[in-house]
């Protein structure tokens, strides 16, 4: 039980996904513009992670180790996310047309967004058995939520803010997750 | 021959994928903790481009267009695999330090972004010359960045010192932040950079200049 806790609390805060591994930065930086939708592709995105560590992990460990094809683990990963992201999009647009419409263009984005092949491969790597998996992605996908709907909230505030001429638009917002970033590197304490 | 010395020039220069496309950040921000992390994440990321655009360049009229991004994605994700195999292979030590970066160039999206609007449409000879221009463009790109943040964050180019032994490495720089301040002086450099082209074309007709200027900002 222990375990776990470590596992969630490194994945969610001291390694968050966003501001210290990097992984699905565009999104992070594109649809960060209002909270409410930020928490929507948050939700999105907690839903899809988890779901594909779910499949990746069954399918990695009945699968690909029992039939040593673990050299597969890129090619079959990438494929499970991508049919997953089509079967999640078909079902917002049938039963939560609002959200569907708010997140437009990213949510077939997903599949790009590297920080859901990322969790399955580190998972992989690390050798976690199907709880620690799904702990872990569920982890992550909730400290890409947390990251994300921190910084719309920043945006929202400093929308209307005096920024110098060359630093308006995306630079600004950078600058604005580079300095969440060195906030969260505090937590990098709490797991020794 | 000079078509495809024009694709690789075009690469490097005029539509470098990370400087002027801005596409890949992800593992653009992630490995250039030093210059030559940046190199092997960018030689990596070429050799799967040029295959890539090769491949499907040569099987472009073969693909039914109802399957193209699967399609394109199992050919590019097999060759990821092959990097993957040959780095842990013959690089172990660079394989370490650059970790799960290495499969996820799968979802790097210069890959398929120059696979859908380059490689689709051309062929296979183009293709790879585009792949050439794209991959060392962002290459060069990376080794800047990780240059920049190395010498910087601990004082030294590719391993060499350069700062005066009495410089104090500013550490943050190959941390996590470093990486998005680097990042954000990019872009705000490029904006500062496009910023005095728009005054240029300024032919004292103020009405024009001011609609110059609102589409600088809905840019």
């Amino acid at each position: 039980m222990m375990n776990l806790i470590v596992i969630a609390i490194s994945a969610c805060l001291v390694s968050n996904v966003v501001l210290s591994q990097f992984l699905g930065i565009c999104s992070f930086l594109g649809v960060s513009t209002d909270v409410k939708t930020a928490a929507g592709m948050g939700g999105a995105v907690v839903f899809v992670i988890t779901m594909a560590t779910i499949v990746a992990s069954l399918i990695y460990d009945f699968v690909l180790v029992p039939f040593d094809l673990v050299y597969l683990k890129t090619i079959v990963f990438i494929l499970v996310i991508a049919a997953l992201v089509q079967i999640v999009e078909m079902f917002m647009h049938k039963c939560m047309v609002s959200l569907y419409n708010a997140l437009g263009i990213y949510l077939p984005l997903i599949t790009t967004n590297c920080a859901v092949l990322g969790v399955a491969l580190t998972n992989a790597q690390n050798g976690y058995n199907f709880i620690e998996s799904v702990v872990c992605g569920f982890a992550t996908a909730v400290g890409y939520l947390i990251a994300i709907v921190l910084l719309a909230g920043i945006r929202e505030h400093t929308a209307g803010n005096n920024v110098p001429k060359s630093f308006q638009g995306v630079p600004i917002v950078i600058v604005s997750a580079a300095l969440m970033s060195i906030a969260f590197f505090g937590f990098s304490g709490v797991i020794s | 021959m000079n078509k495809y010395v024009e694709r690789i020039y075009n690469g490097i220069w005029k539509e470098n994928p990370l400087l002027v496309l801005v596409l890949g950040t992800c593992p653009t921000l992630a490995v250039t903790t030093s210059a030559i992390n940046g190199m092997g994440m960018g030689l990596s990321t070429t050799a799967v481009l040029v295959f890539s655009n090769m491949i499907i360049a040569a099987l472009r009229k073969l693909i039914p267009d109802r399957l193209r991004l699967p399609a394109e994605i199992v050919i590019v994700a097999s060759l990821v695999t092959i990097v993957d195999m040959l780095m842990a292979g013959f690089t172990p030590s660079m394989y370490e330090s650059l970790g799960v970066y290495i499969p996820l160039i799968v979802v790097n999206c210069i890959i398929l972004g120059r696979a859908e609007s380059f490689a689709m449409k051309n062929g296979p000879v183009i293709s790879l010359f585009d792949g050439i221009g794209m991959g060392l463009g962002f290459t060069i790109a990376l080794i800047m960045i990780g240059a920049v943040r190395e010498l910087i964050g601990a004082g030294t180019i590719f391993g060499a010192q350069i700062m005066p032994a009495s410089y104090v490495p500013c550490s943050i720089f190959i941390l996590a932040p470093g990486a998005f301040f680097v990042y954000a002086g990019l872009t705000a450099l490029q904006n500062k950079l496009k910023m005095p082209r728009a005054k240029k074309s300024c032919s004292g007709n103020c009405a024009s200049c001011a609609s110059a200027d609102s589409e600088e900002a809905a840019k």
